[in-house]
């Protein structure tokens, strides 16, 4: 076993460290703290990007698996680190890298223990990218939920609270379902390793099969909660524009692990070698994601403030995700997965800006009327503590920023939202792609036309909101905003600049990726067959 | 005893669900736990119901599907049952604040 195989417990270790070593540093030390947990997020980052390598250099599938405690699969729990979910582990590091840095300036004092719970987050995230084991999933899946709960309370206050309470409840609700799902599947075959249960699948009885379906539709389910599928995610938008902008800035990813995991256990276990249950749910995906995107792109317009905006814009791109998903065109699969990376990285950068644009504006402008309050708590705290550069020319910068957001979320040339939503409309349209000659359907025509007119609402509603903010805006007050503050959107932005101009190398990385999910034994055989580690020399 | 137990979770779940659904925040806190422990008996009978079978083994003992019970389920029913708790105190928090800020136990902060 070489150095870089154990990395892979890395992503999860190191965080999970980094919360328990800030909890006893004093709250007042908050620079401290936010250092600390700062370099151990760039730490992060350059393990995934060193894990990155790992999997793109190997063979096709890059495949490797970590057996914790040294027991094998499928008896003894997994980490699974594949193409998908280093792309993952990457993208979290980002927006941990970007928030955390964001919330350096003023919002990690809004609160206690901000940075713990944050790298409880990623842990839970990390984990939940990891595992190859259904319960093991859950028990990662709940630990993001635990960090997220007190993260969305972070700053307190009655709207923040009520928000708070409402997605606590639907998310308990839905672990609820998440448990019986994992459990009917344990009932009927017997296993909860995600890579023998894929085997298993194959030669299960028609009754096992019946429990096993209804299962991972139940399982499902709670992913799509998770995911703000239409009429799962009616939660969403409050939640995330009540919660403080760092903290909305991360949950641009929460959605995207209901995504993952559904992406993973489709292709996984009802790819075409399931038998009857091949494609199981794949309807259900496919027409519940047009939907989202439906309803996502009327919220975008029927916005007023842009939290909600940029939160029905992540129903928009949740949509898109699983509609690509139930298309069950292997190579759809690689256009959204540059598209998964391309709008999570936009949404947080735009979560991010919009407090800083907000900050001009009458604190009564109806929108973030909850930021303002703790924004303005702050201020009576410290006021001495304004020591914060004016940047010159801010609005220019914050324009510049707001313009490539919108040119990024309507999928305008030449930012990578263009490109992303190119990317699956050829491979929809591509006879010679491994997705093979597929005819296109009606539903096809109407995810096509949706792409598009969800791009359209996008471009209006950001040109309806930037005029009113950045040229008729009524006091005319130019935001103080600090240089720590536009760094990180600065940064998220010109990560798309440059998954834009390496659209190349990008490209053939997501549909290796999309090839390798295509064929589920890529996954199965390295984790069934993966040697045990012998004893260490000398020992 | 298959009776009993698939009709108490019937039970759990249908008044959790019902409470759930009410608008009083207490109810939701109750709801969900009754939910968690519907929950939680389910996972156990996915292990198979047996009387008499140890799921553990007894030290230089030999284990087998005919003296002893999936061990499984009940390890993953511990683990649940933790956590639902963990997430039952937060909830009670959060609806302590909620009442707190708005005087009121309706779920929407308002009557």
């Amino acid at each position: 076993m070489n150095w870089a195989n154990n990395l892979i417990i890395l992503p999860i270790l190191l965080p999970m460290a980094t919360a328990a070593a800030l909890i006893p540093i004093d709250d007042r030390n908050r620079t401290l703290k936010g250092v600390l947990s700062f370099a151990s997020t760039v730490v992060l980052f350059v393990a995934t990007v060193i894990l990155i390598g790992v999997v793109s250099s190997g063979e096709a599938a890059g495949t490797s698996v970590y057996m914790l405690g040294n027991w094998p699969a499928p008896f003894g729990i997994v980490l699974v680190l594949d193409r998908l979910s280093a792309l993952m582990l990457a993208l979290s590091a980002v927006l941990g890298l970007a928030a955390q840095v964001y919330a350096m300036a003023r919002w990690h004092t809004a609160g206690s223990h901000f940075h713990s719970l944050f790298q409880l987050l990623l842990a839970g995230l990390n984990g939940a990218f990891l595992t190859g084991d259904l319960f093991n999933l859950f028990v990662f899946f709940e630990m993001m939920l635990a960090a997220s709960y007190g993260l969305l309370l972070h700053g307190s206050g009655p709207m923040r609270v009520k928000a708070g309470l409402h997605y606590i409840a639907v998310n308990l609700a839905a672990s609820s379902l998440f448990l019986i799902g994992v459990s009917l599947i344990y009932g009927a075959t017997g296993t909860l390793n995600m890579a023998d249960l894929a085997v298993r699948i194959t030669t299960l009885g028609p009754e096992s099969r019946m429990l096993m379906e209804a299962g991972a539709a139940l399982l499902g389910i709670a992913f799509l909660v998770k995911a703000g599928m239409w009429p799962l995610g009616f939660w969403l938008p409050t939640a995330y524009s009540a919660a403080t902008p760092p903290v909305a800035a991360i949950f641009a990813i929460l959605t995207k692990v209901g995504v993952y995991v559904i992406m993973r256990l489709s292709l996984l276990l009802f790819g075409n070698e399931a038998g009857t249950s091949a494609g199981f749910g794949q309807d259900l995906l496919l027409y519940g994601g047009l939907f989202t995107i439906a309803f996502g792109a009327i919220g975008v317009l029927a916005s007023q403030a842009m939290g909600r905006l940029a939160s029905y814009s992540i129903l928009v791109s949740s949509g898109t995700l699983l509609a690509a998903v139930g298309l069950g065109n292997g190579a759809v699969i690689g256009g959204a997965l540059f598209y998964l990376v391309s709008s999570t990285l936009t949404t947080c950068a735009f979560f991010l800006l919009i407090e800083l644009v907000e900050r001009g504006r009458d604190a009564g402008a109806d929108v973030l009327a909850v930021t303002m309050e703790a924004y303005g708590d702050i201020d009576e705290d410290e006021p001495e503590k304004e020591i914060g550069v004016a940047v010159p020319g801010t609005m220019a910068v914050l324009g510049l920023c707001f313009c490539a957001c919108a040119v990024l979320m309507s999928g305008l040339p030449p930012l990578s939202g263009f490109l992303a939503k190119f990317a699956i409309l050829h491979e929809l349209f591509n006879e010679s792609g491994f997705g093979g000659n597929m005819p296109i359907t009606a539903a096809q025509w109407i995810y096509v036309a949706l792409l598009i007119l969800s791009g359209l609402a996008a471009m209006i509603a950001m040109n309806r909101i930037g005029i009113r903010t950045f040229w008729t805006s009524i006091e005319g007050t130019i935001p103080r905003v600090f240089l720590i503050e536009i760094t990180p959107v600065l940064l998220l932005l010109a990560a798309t600049v440059f998954l834009s101009l390496q659209a190349g190398p990008a490209m053939r990385y997501m549909d290796a990726t999309a090839r390798a999910l295509a064929n589920p034994s890529n996954y199965t055989d390295p984790v069934l067959s993966a040697p045990r580690a012998g004893p260490t020399e000398g020992g | 005893m298959e009776l009993v137990l698939s009709a108490g979770i019937g039970v759990l779940t249908a008044s959790g669900v019902w409470l759930l659904f009410r608008p009083r925040t207490y109810q939701v806190i109750i709801g969900l736990s009754l939910l968690s422990y519907a929950v939680n008996l389910f996972i156990f009978g996915m292990g198979r119901l047996r009387v008499n079978a140890p799921p553990v083994l007894e030290p230089g003992g030999v284990g087998g599907l005919l003296t002893h019970t999936d061990p499984i389920p009940q390890a993953l029913v511990l683990t649940a049952i933790v956590i639902g708790f963990a997430m039952t105190a937060l909830f009670l928090v959060v609806l302590l604040a909620s009442r707190g800020f708005t005087g009121t136990d309706h779920v929407d902060g308002r009557e």
